[in-house]
Parts: C-alpha cells; structure tokens; sequence
C-alpha cells in the first residue's frame, strides 16, 4: 500500500505544479479585480518560450526566465485592453489564448518546420533534498522533485504573505472589492491592476515552462491543453485564496494521478478504465457546482474601473 | 471613444491571431529542377502526429525524402492538427496534381476512403489499415507489429533482474494489441513466469500521462517497459531516466523509429517499424508502374517491415542479442507463429513447452 501511496503522491505533484502556479497567477489578477480567462495562453506562451530558450541556449533556467517574461508581456496586453481600454475581460482573455495558440504554432513551424520542437535534451534536473529524500517511500516521492515543484510551494507561501501581510496586499484586495473607495484613499487603481495582471501572466508563465521543459521535454501543441482552465476552475475551488487555490490543484492533480495508476494497480477492473479519465474533469464540475458554495468572488471582479465616475 | 479603440484592438489581436492558426503548415520540400521526365509527385498527409514525432510519421517523412532523393520525386506534406483536418488536407494535396497520396495512420482511413472515392483517377496509400474491400485506387500497408514486439519481449525477459516488465499502450484498439501480445508472447518464450503489467493511456500525444503511468509501472516494480504509443512514451523515457538510481537501474523500449537518442542511457532497443522503406517500397513500384492498386501489402520481420533498433547493442547484453538473433531467424522461418490477439496469445501459451 505504501508504494502506491508514493507513487500516488509523486505523480500528484507532477500533474499538480503547473497548475499551481497558474492558479496563484489568477489569484493576483482576480483580488485585483481583473478575470483573467487567458491563463491557459499565458502558460501556452510560456511553454513555447521556455522550450524554444532552453533548446537555442542550453540553459533551463533561461527557459523558466523566459517562460516567464513571455507570459508577463501577453498579461500587459490583457491588462492594456482590460484595464486601460475597460474592454470586456472575458473577451479580451478569449483573445489572448486564441494569441497565443496561433503564434507558438506559427512560430514553431517557421522554427523547427513541424508542429513540435526537438527533444530538449537539457531540462530542468531532479534536485534531491539532502537526507530528506531518503525517508522511504514518500522521500523519493516528495523531496526528490523538480525545483520547480519547490518553487511552487513557496510561491504559494509568498503569494499569502503579499497578499495578507502587506501593505500592497491590502491596496490589491481593497481594489478588487471597492476600486472607488480605494480610489478616493488615494490608491492608483490602474497602477495595481497592470502589476497584478502582469504577476499573473508571470506565474503562468512559470506554469506552462514547468510542463514543456520539467514534466516532459518537449513542446507540441497539446502540450498545454486545458491546464490553465483547470488552474481558473481550481482557483475558484479554492475561493481566491493562495491556500485553498493549492489545495485544489493537487486535488486535481490527485484525480489524474489516480487515473494514471488505476490500470497498474488493478482498479479498472471494478471501472473502466474511461472513467478514470474522465475523473479529474467529473471532479471539476462536481466541485464548482456543489461543493464550494456561494463563489465568494471578489466584489469588483471583472469591473472595469472608470476614474471619476 | 476610448472603448471603441479597446474593442479595435480586441478585434485586432483576434484577426492576428487567427492568421497564425489559419497559416497550413506547408514545409515544401520542392526538389531541384531537373526537367527530365515528368517527375512522380507525392503528397502525404500526417495524422495528429506531426512529422517530428520522432516515431511513426517521423518515418513515413524519411520515406519521402528517400522517394525524393533516389527518385527524383516531387514532394508535399501536410501536418494534421486535428481529425477535422484530414478530408481537407487530402482535398488540397489531390488538387495540388499530386499522382500518390498517402494517409498515414489508420485514423486516416476514412478520409483517404472518402478521397479516393471522389476522385477515382487519382491514386492513394494509406499506412496501417486494411480496409474490408480496398478500393482499387488505394494501397494499404499494414505491418507484423507482433513479430517485432515478440523481439523486444524477448530482450525485456532477458534483461529483467524482477522478473517484473511493463508495457504502455496508447490507445487500446486491435493495432496496439498486436504489440501487447507480440510482446507478451516474446517474454513467456524467454521465461513464462515473468509477470507483465500492461496499461494504456486512451492517448497518443499525452507524454505526462506516459509518464505518470510510467512512473506507477517502475514502482510496482517493473524494470524494462515497452511503449506502442507515439508521442505518450516520450513520457516512458522521461520517467526511466528520473527513475533509475544508483543501485538500481530501470530501462525503456521503443517504438517506431529508433528512440535511442531520447534517453541513451537507459533505453536497451526499439522496435523500428519501417513505415519508411513501405511508403518508399510502394512509390518507387508505382514510379516503375508496378501499382499495387487493390492489395494489402504485408510487412513483417522477412519483409524488412520490422526490424530491432541498430543501436541495441548499446546497452543490451550479448546474451540476449543472441537469443534476439535466434528468434529472429525462427520467426523468419515459420517455426514460430508471433501471436497477435489475445485468443492467439492465449493458445500459443498452451503450445508452450513447459
């Protein structure tokens, strides 16, 4: 029982990473009262530009970089036509994923003539805790992971402490319940939605470099497929907190890590095998329809905030 | 005003970004003009693969460059992006004057169907299927998996120190058994009592589930696993190079073409299926005007159709090339029949000495 509790775990976190951050992405931008519905292309973006970094320069971590960086710059365009131009979120979010979906595409056929880039054969390595790893079992499991799982965690971590113990936190939370009031107290609502929205597209940035040059070593167009709605699905699960929105990722990354197990351990005997993988999107929609209640969103969610008005 | 100009520049990402996916993806390989006799075109078009799969279409792709090469031959690929993709893109190779087109994969098989149908002058070959009645327009090439994946069950049985291997299927449909239980039959040859544990992850393309259900195999204990499943077992040898330790080493098998390169030190073989020398073997006899219009063409182990990696030597034993080379040539013969369904697999067991 305990090795299919490891190996449970392990593939838990494997699936769950990239969509931590993700969530967290949306996080930022939602308290700050911007829907950000483009988080699947802003990890699609960061995907393509990690993988495309770490093949040309040999480095990984220039890959996460620019994972990063691009998710960042297409967040800027989300939030020059959300925030500055007060277009529809949802709209101008669409717009974005269909951006991104195109352009890596393009981009990949002008680079490498086919739909998929070259096996990268210099991603990120495993970094073993020192004496941690070594605990049986869930050692291996836990602690001897990519660093980008680690960083997960502590983006988390960091995520809660800007956002409830800081002075920014306490400005972002405020502009996305009440920008006017916040307004009138001298906050410049503009200025903390661009850098919550730009947050955003960083993180998922991470995300999607976490899938193409972490989990697997490649990047193809279904590299990213659905990962950035389920990290907007599992933020909302968890209510537009960093804690909870980690909690429903790994419990996202549980239902697919138990859909890849089933069949080794025998349980698509009592199922089949299709059930488990519907599992993880069952789980979705139970969750959102009944499980977390009243979604308590932010009041100002997907406002536009007009001064003076 | 200033909203209308939020929704132009909506409106203009769009239309940007619907060019990029608009854009066929058209790497012509138009060969050098040497006007002699009118040159022989082929067109083909891939399924969701994708030419760099390094896999199966990988391979059909080297067979055209070879057609392109050796015959002189005019050619043109088309990368599928999605099922709704196939009819067009046979429709505009057929337009484009092509004399061949093939479909690669079987997922193809109704849309090269349907093209030839439509156009009864034109000729098509489509890769791992064998259609009930063929059209006499088409060629269907389809290959002994079962005897190939016999080999690489004959390695994993000797290589295995727990007597425990794997095998990661792709989707589960009767073309990917034919892998199972060529395999299976190739480790019970060896050694009946090692115990294969099998799973398939209802995808071709998905290389993180290949390695979530590659990592629970190796946990369970399995130390070689043998992938039939496109691009999810780039996830295999993602997992058995994370998965091997110090003490301990695991191995992947591959598919297709040879994998070697994704993870050289822990991959022992692959099982090459030469989608290649068919789609060249079936074009140079077609620009020889020995069109197999109507007929399933076969290849298997005799045929050249499916072969062991030439890089097996790297990190598998003497010893089991040996025994590799000893089936081989009992296959080739007809002293073994490779099993490929599970009722196959099921007598062939009994037949076996105990």
């Amino acid at each position: 029982m305990l090795p299919i509790l490891a190996t449970l775990l392990g593939n838990t976190l494997l699936y769950a990473t990239p969509l931590i951050f993700a969530a967290l992405g949306g996080v930022f931008s939602e308290r700050s009262g911007v829907v950000n519905i483009g988080l699947e292309g802003m990890m699609t973006i960061g995907a393509f530009a990690a993988a495309v970094t770490a093949l040309g320069t040999g480095n990984p971590w220039l890959g996460v970089v620019a994972g990063m960086l691009s998710g960042g710059l297409l967040a800027l365009l989300h939030a020059v036509a959300a925030v500055t131009f007060r277009a529809d979120q949802v709209v101008s979010g669409v717009a974005i994923n269909f951006m991104a979906n195109g352009f890596s595409m393009f981009m990949l056929y002008k680079l490498y003539g086919g739909g998929q880039t070259p096996h990268i054969a210099t991603k990120l390595a495993k970094w073993a805790i020192p004496g941690l790893a070594k605990i049986p079992y869930l050692g291996d499991a836990l602690f001897n992971n990519y660093p980008t799982v680690y960083l997960a965690f502590f983006t988390a971590f960091l995520t809660w402490v800007v956002l409830y113990k800081t002075t920014f936190g306490l400005r972002l939370r405020s502009v996305g319940e009440h920008p006017l009031a916040a307004d009138t107290m001298g906050i410049n609502v503009y200025f903390i939605r661009y850098t919550c929205v730009i947050i955003s597209g960083c993180l998922a940035g991470i995300g999607g470099a976490a899938v193409s040059i972490g989990i697997i070593a490649e990047f193809t167009e279904v590299t990213i497929v659905g990962q950035g709605f389920i990290a907007l699905a599992a933020m909302i699960f968890g209510k537009w907190t960093p804690w909870g929105a980690l909690g429903a990722c790994m419990f996202f990354g549980a239902a697919n890590a138990l859909d890849a197990i089933g069949q080794t351990i025998g349980l698509t005997k009592y199922a089949n095998p299709a059930f488990f993988s519907m599992l993880p999107y069952l789980l979705t929609i139970v969750a959102l329809a009944g499980f977390i209640g009243r979604a308590n969103a932010p009041a100002a969610d997907g406002k536009p905030y007009e001064k003076g008005r | 005003m200033v909203k209308k100009l939020g929704v132009f520049l909506i409106i203009a990402t769009l239309l940007v970004s619907l060019a990029g996916c608009g854009k066929t993806s058209e790497p012509t390989q138009g060969s050098d003009t040497k006007q002699t006799a009118p040159k022989l075109k082929i067109g083909m078009a891939t399924d969701v693969g994708g030419i760099n799969d390094e896999s199966f279409n990988a391979s059909a792709y080297r067979g055209l460059l070879k057609a392109k090469d050796e015959l002189g031959a005019e050619i043109k690929v088309l990368e599928s992006k999605q099922e709704a993709d196939y009819d067009t893109n046979l429709a505009t190779l057929v337009r484009g004057g092509n004399d061949l087109t093939w479909g690669i994969g079987f997922a193809m098989s109704n849309a090269i169907e349907k093209a030839a149908k439509e156009n009864p002058d034109k000729k098509f070959g489509i890769v791992d299927f064998a259609y009930t009645t063929v059209p006499s327009n088409v060629v269907c090439v389809t290959f002994k998996e079962e005897e190939g994946s016999f080999l690489m069950g004959v390695i994993a049985a000797k290589m295995t120190k727990t007597n425990k291997v794997g095998f990661l299927g792709g989707v589960e449909i009767d073309l990917i058994k034919k892998f199972e239980y060529g395999f299976r039959a190739g480790v019970a040859a060896v050694n009946p009592k090692i115990e294969v544990l099998s799973g398939y992850a209802a995808s071709f393309t998905d290389s993180a589930k290949g390695k979530a259900m590659a990592n629970s195999m190796y946990d369970q204990g399995a130390d070689v696993i043998f992938h039939a499943s496109g691009g999810t077992g780039k996830g295999l040898f993602e997992a058995a190079q994370e998965k091997s330790t110090s003490d301990k080493k695991v191995w992947a098998i591959g598919v297709d073409s040879d994998q070697y390169k994704l993870a050289p030190e822990n991959t022992l073989s692959s099982m090459i299926k030469s989608v290649d020398n068919a789609v060249f073997d079936v074009s140079k006899r077609l620009n020889d005007s020995d069109w197999q219009g109507g007929k399933v063409v076969t290849y298997g182990l005799k045929e050249g159709g499916v072969d062991i990696a030439p890089t097996s030597n790297k990190n598998t034993s003497q010893e089991a090339l040996d025994a590799v080379a000893d089936y081989k040539q009992k296959i080739i013969s007809g002293e073994i029949t490779v099993p490929s369904t599970k009722d196959q697999f099921d007598s062939y067991l009994l037949k076996l000495p105990a």
